[in-house]
């Protein structure tokens, strides 16, 4: 059967549709931006629904201090390339604590910095939405969530007490103290991220590319040393011809080996890989149902 | 079992196989069943087979099959799928879970949908953006109550195309006289119900049968296998191209002084620049300048497009406002018929203003007492004085403003409405638009010379309703009897609306339940608004119990006039009183639904005024209330 437009079209008139109607019925929305290869995808959507005006709100990284170096490079080029305010939140109380996956493992460090930071940023700017780029496909209990999904006060994911989402009707409002997580790019796979990427030549960190980087086996993982924090001891990394899946901390997220250095190649890597794209993140491998759990104490 | 093996083009040159996917299809699909037809199973085996499951999840859903599956040692796909750790000890799907694969051809978003009983409103969610349904059977079963329920849902909501999996096929030997069977007389009961066009799969989700590929278990089926079938089905977008163009504006984008664009996602038809368009509900017309985009402007743009238009004039055009091609505008109305699936745990109060959102448009919209309600199992019209959770009625409603719609039968954009509870905002009902109301489109509201001004100022005042609530015995027709005379003797012209005298006349047909109770507060209100017209000073002395009913009023009349007084007594201090021996009644069991004894009171979060009755005197009450009104 042929169609007027193909699924790619579909799946961005879908989400620019989302971001617009979050815009008009929301007080303070705001997008969270993690310079990740999703977050690209969403920030392009975003100049695309309010061209020729600059998206009208601003971003919001919620740093850990741990993102790779080229990630930090990029988030500021990017916000500016798109004419948006960039609100960067550092959880003040993991930094007075020292807080790093080193020291105090991966579950602490993520909770701090990244659950609680988010937290923090939200009730501190008075946010009552906020756009994220997961999607469905990501992981099991993902697939059940919504599109504009409620947080109760505190921040809290209740699965069995969201609305119904029914067309495109998406009910937006709220009392104070509660806020909306909206996800526009909820029906987007991996694949089709990483096809939208290339036919719109979106800019991504340079990580996702294969070239020769110093890496150690660290917890199972082929980690980067991607500065002098790392506590190598004696391990002595090695240069190998590696690239990232999924780019988080640096201490946390896990390389694979590749001699992908186009973005086609990675596809090529990817639709004829055996392995699913979580795998590289520390984070899921902690306990089962960790997502769930997660997710209902506020994290993204 | 192997899955899909990679399309070989992918390893062989992956430019040219990027460039054969820019051509993909995306189709909708939901997957509805009763409890262990192997819904879950069947997903499962389509992602398996399609290969979007790695060897990572496949060592994981191993593992877990042997520790909590279903199949022995064999794989158990419906883990894949049942996502929330509290579906996995319950063993049920308790929500819609969204599922992704792809062919070759088409991209797939699967609804899972749950079975059982008490969760219609998923599967009418997870039905509301499907292209196609696919309805399981399990061959051993045949046609249960639940498959008609979903078919019937199908069908309410509009899903074109409808395909039977008669599941599990494996277990009664592929033996065609049953298939038929089930065929025969599922197709007897779609026809009833208006479902025109079904096909019917034989298939095993568990074995892979007619899946992907033809099974050699059933030489005597000759249509395509399943996935197949579902890559030739026709996109509901793409059926709306044909139709006239609607743009419902979702944004006005003025970045400048020098672009006003109208941005939303065109609903149905086409548009191109110079073509005429008329906004609506205003009418005014002009023509398209510009289809703008990041990428430079467009030609041309259809549905199913989030596109930014400019307009030749500057007209007046703001969110809510639908932009439609100029000869063939959809019908603007404020009653229609429609028909409601209740999805709140807090029954349908005819009467309440809740909201209506419909495409861009949200509105404040009253419900009478369904007509009836349909019984799903035997399509039956019963009487309801109400709707519960997961029931489907037929109600007539009145929007406080004019809404651009049509029917859904026509367009699910632009007839698929939602209602959000007005104190807890939740989601309470999804509903779809009939018909309007002959009565909307004959009567107009007549326009008169001598305006509600002109009324008012021939007597020296401004109109204004002093709306006093609170709990019986609390006071309140002692203290507007005061404010009354008050403001009697100081020449103002005054009506006292008390809520016992009216229930013996304008009212007397109406109860204490929280539908009647509604009612009444919805009559006093049209009232009072009438007397405001007329520029009077309404006082009014009724429980009102609920928030939502006195914010209705207060919706009803102008910025201002609207001034709520709370009088405030204890419950205890109330029935101590209890002039009327009315708690004592209730207290007994004589006297169901007694406002603080068995139904609630609601106090004003806000009111204009609040009347402590325990500090002041019911004179010194009125004293207060009349020199807040005069200043």
């Amino acid at each position: 059967m042929t169609t007027h437009l193909t699924h790619l079209q579909r799946l961005e008139a879908e989400s620019i549709h989302i971001l617009r109607e979050t815009l008009a019925e929301a007080e303070r929305p705001v997008m969270l931006y993690s310079i990740g290869k999703d977050s690209a995808v969403m920030l392009h959507l975003a100049k695309k629904a309010f061209y020729p005006a600059p998206p009208p709100f601003p971003l919001l990284h919620v740093d850990t201090t741990f993102k790779f170096k080229a990630m930090y490079a990029l988030r500021e080029k990017a916000a500016r390339d798109a004419g948006m305010e960039l609100l960067v939140w550092q959880n003040p109380e993991a930094k007075a604590a020292g807080i790093n996956p080193f020291d105090h493992g991966s579950a602490v460090h993520t909770d701090l910095w990244k659950t609680q930071g988010l937290k923090q940023a939200l009730d501190h700017y008075g946010f009552d939405a906020a756009f994220g780029g997961a999607r469905r496909d990501e992981e099991k209990s993902r697939a059940k969530e919504r599109i504009f999904s409620f947080r109760g006060a505190g921040h809290r994911w209740d699965p069995k007490a969201q609305r119904p989402e029914l067309w495109r009707l998406y009910n937006a409002r709220h009392a104070r103290g509660e806020s909306i997580r909206v996800f526009p790019i909820s029906n987007w796979t991996e694949l089709d991220i990483w096809q939208y990427i290339h036919q719109e030549g979106i800019e991504i960190v340079d990580l996702y590319l294969a070239a020769p980087r110093p890496v150690v086996d660290y917890n199972g993982l082929m980690i980067m040393v991607d500065d002098d924090r790392f506590p190598l001891k004696d391990l002595k990394p090695s240069v190998k011809s590696v690239r990232f899946r999924t780019l988080g901390c640096y201490p946390l997220s896990g390389a694979v080996e590749s001699t992908a250095t186009t973005l086609p190649q990675v596809i090529q890597e990817m639709l004829l890989t055996t392995t699913s794209e979580r795998q590289g993140r520390a984070i899921d491998h902690d306990q089962a149902a960790s997502m769930e759990k997660k997710k209902q104490e506020g994290y993204f | 079992m192997n899955g899909f093996a990679p399309d070989p083009l992918i390893a062989a040159d992956i430019n040219a196989y990027l460039a054969a996917q820019q051509t993909k299809n995306l189709l909708r699909v939901i997957t509805c069943g009763s409890v262990d037809d192997g819904k879950s199973t069947l997903i499962g085996r389509l992602l398996y087979d399609s290969k979007q499951i790695f060897d990572d999840q496949l060592s994981a859903l191993e593992a877990d099959s042997k520790r909590v599956g279903t199949q022995g040692q064999n794989i158990d796909f419906a883990l894949l799928v049942d996502g929330l750790a509290a579906e996995r000890e319950q063993g049920i799907t308790i929500d819609v879970a969204y599922r992704f694969f792809a062919t070759d051809r088409t991209k797939f978003i699967i609804a899972d949908c749950p079975g059982h009983e008490q969760y219609t409103r998923n599967m009418v969610t997870g039905a509301s953006t499907a292209d196609v349904a696919i309805v399981l059977i399990d061959a051993r079963k045949g046609v249960l109550t639940q498959t008609r329920r979903h078919s019937y849902l199908a069908r309410l909501i509009g899903i074109r195309h409808v395909v039977l999996a008669v599941n599990k096929m494996d277990l009664i030997g592929f033996d065609q006289p049953k298939f038929d069977a089930i065929v025969a007389e599922y197709r007897a009961f779609a026809a009833e119900i208006g479902l025109a066009d079904v096909a019917a799969i034989p298939i095993s989700g568990l074995g892979g049968d007619n899946i992907t590929e033809p099974s050699a278990n059933t030489p005597w089926y000759t249509g395509l296998p399943l996935l197949r079938w579902l890559e030739n089905v026709e996109v509901t977008a793409d059926a709306d191209l044909a139709r006239p163009f609607r743009l419902p504006v979702q944004w006005v984008n003025r970045p400048n002084l020098d672009f006003r664009g109208f941005a939303g996602s065109i609903a149905s038809g086409r548009i191109a620049p110079g073509d005429a368009v008329r906004i609506l509900p205003s009418g005014r017309t002009t023509t398209v300048a510009r289809i703008v985009t990041l990428a430079g402007d467009k030609a041309s743009a259809g549905a199913g497009e989030a596109v930014t238009l400019t307009l030749a004039d500057e007209v007046d055009c703001s969110r809510g406002d639908v932009i439609s091609i100029a000869d063939a505008p959809p019908q603007v109305a404020d009653q229609f018929e429609a028909t409601l699936v209740w999805m709140a745990d807090e029954p349908l109060l005819p009467g309440r203003s809740y909201l209506l959102k419909l495409s861009t448009q949200t509105v404040t919209v009253t419900v009478q007492p369904p007509k009836y309600q349909i019984n799903v199992n035997t399509l039956e019209h019963l009487a309801a004085k109400t709707l519960d959770l997961n029931a489907i009625g037929v109600v007539e409603l009145t929007t406080a403003a004019p809404l651009v719609f049509e029917p859904y039968a026509d367009s699910r954009e632009l007839g698929g409405f939602i209602l959000i509870d007005r104190i807890s905002n939740a989601t309470v009902a999804a509903g779809m638009i009939n018909f309007a109301l002959r009565r909307s489109q004959n009567i107009h509201l007549q326009a008169t010379d001598v305006g509600r001004d002109a009324h008012a100022a021939l007597k020296n005042q401004k109109a204004a309703v002093l709306w006093l609530t609170g709990l019986s015995g609390a006071g309140k027709s002692t203290i507007a009897n005061l404010v009354e005379k008050r403001l009697h003797r100081m020449n103002r012209h005054t009506f006292l609306l008390d809520g016992d005298n009216v229930r013996h006349g304008l009212n007397k047909d109406l109860g204490f339940t929280d539908a009647d109770r509604i009612e009444n507060i919805r009559r006093v209100g049209e009232v009072a608004k009438l007397m405001t017209d007329a520029g009077l000073i309404v006082i009014t002395a009724f429980i009102s119990p609920f928030r939502a009913e006195r914010r209705m009023v207060r919706d009803m009349m102008a910025p201002g006039e609207f001034i709520e007084i709370h009088i405030d007594t204890p419950l205890a201090e109330a029935e101590a009183r209890d002039v009327k021996g009315l708690y004592k009644k209730a207290r007994a069991g004589q006297l169901r639904n007694f406002t603080g004894i068995d139904s609630p009171y609601e106090a004003p979060e806000a009111p204009e005024i609040r009347i402590d009755t325990t500090a002041l005197t019911a004179d010194e009450a009125a004293a207060l209330i009349v020199e807040r009104l005069i200043g």
